[in-house]
């Protein structure tokens, strides 16, 4: 049940991804390019998703268990530390530069997009090299994920 | 600023938008795991495990949504301008920043703006900022 939850929630992610253009690098550069030609619609595709995602979250902190009977955990961190600070900068950075996000650079190697793939390859060893050196480094980096 | 009126597709955004959150909604109240694309990814790489099933199943939909839009609307793959070496700098930056910020735009950016998580809204405002300001570097001052 939990594979077709997954597989499912996937394809549904995917789909909006597509519909509201968040899986078009050069839509999310005109996003974000507020000195040139301003495109404001992915602040519409976030107000949508937290539109849906304020009452499911609401819920779900209400709860212990989800609907299916299972553990329903919510991160519980709430202290904005260093590496949450630096992480999110340099995470930025790079969003800037392509307009590619983890999620719709997956989608776009759906798409066959061979650019993609070098994007999501890249953003592997990216991920790696994260892992690698917070391994390394146990008490300064943690591995703890809010998400 | 000026608004860039014939590329604003407002009604596709918020449709777009609520079908991410219905996702979102599906997986925390179906299966109690919060859909955050970094961490899922990042979790197939070096995660526990039991749970790499589930994470490898919802990549499989993300990786199935483009035939999908494509039958449902035409939905055609976008065009990727950037050149190589920048995008090659790109995906190593968004990889490492998004394991040591704990999370992208949709774990933090949806799922933890929804929750009303401190931590989230402001990863999700230091990650906007960072990517206004490195496009106006790339865009305005270094082209």
């Amino acid at each position: 049940m939990l594979y077709v939850i997954s597989l499912s929630v996937g394809l549904l992610f995917g789909l909006g991804l597509c519909l509201s253009g968040m899986s078009e690098p050069a839509k999310v550069l005109g996003f974000l390019d507020l000195a040139g030609q301003w495109d404001p619609s992915l602040a519409l595709v976030m107000g949508g998703a937290v539109a849906v995602g304020l009452g499911a979250f609401t819920l779900a902190k209400k709860r212990r268990a989800t609907l299916l009977g299972g553990a329903l955990n919510l991160p519980t961190n709430r202290t904005i530390d260093a590496p949450l600070v630096v992480g999110a900068l340099i995470f930025g950075a790079g969003w800037g530069l392509a307009g590619i996000c983890p999620a719709p650079g997956v989608v776009d190697v759906g798409f066959l997009e061979p650019r993609a793939l070098v994007f999501v390859l890249a953003m592997g060893v990216g991920m790696s090299a994260y892992g690698f050196l917070a391994v390394r480094r146990p008490t300064g980096a943690t591995l703890a994920a809010d998400a | 600023m000026t608004i860039d009126w014939a590329h604003f597709t407002p009604l596709h955004a918020l449709s777009g938008g609520a079908l991410i959150g219905v996702a979102a909604a599906i997986l925390i109240l179906g299966a109690g795991r919060v859909m955050g694309a970094a961490g899922i990814v990042g979790g197939v790489l070096s995660g526990p495990a039991g749970e790499r099933g589930w994470r490898l199943a919802l990549i499989a939909g993300l990786l199935l949504s483009p035939a999908l839009a494509h039958l449902l609307w035409g939905a055609g793959a976008p065009a990727i301008a950037t050149p190589w070496p920048m995008l090659v700098a790109a995906g190593l930056l968004v990889g490492f920043g998004a394991r040591l910020g704990s999370g992208c735009t949709s774990g933090h950016g949806v799922c933890g703006v929804s929750r009303l998580s401190p931590r989230s809204l402001a990863a999700t405002a230091l990650f906007m900022t960072a990517g206004f300001a490195t496009l106006f570097a790339v865009r305005h001052l270094l082209a």
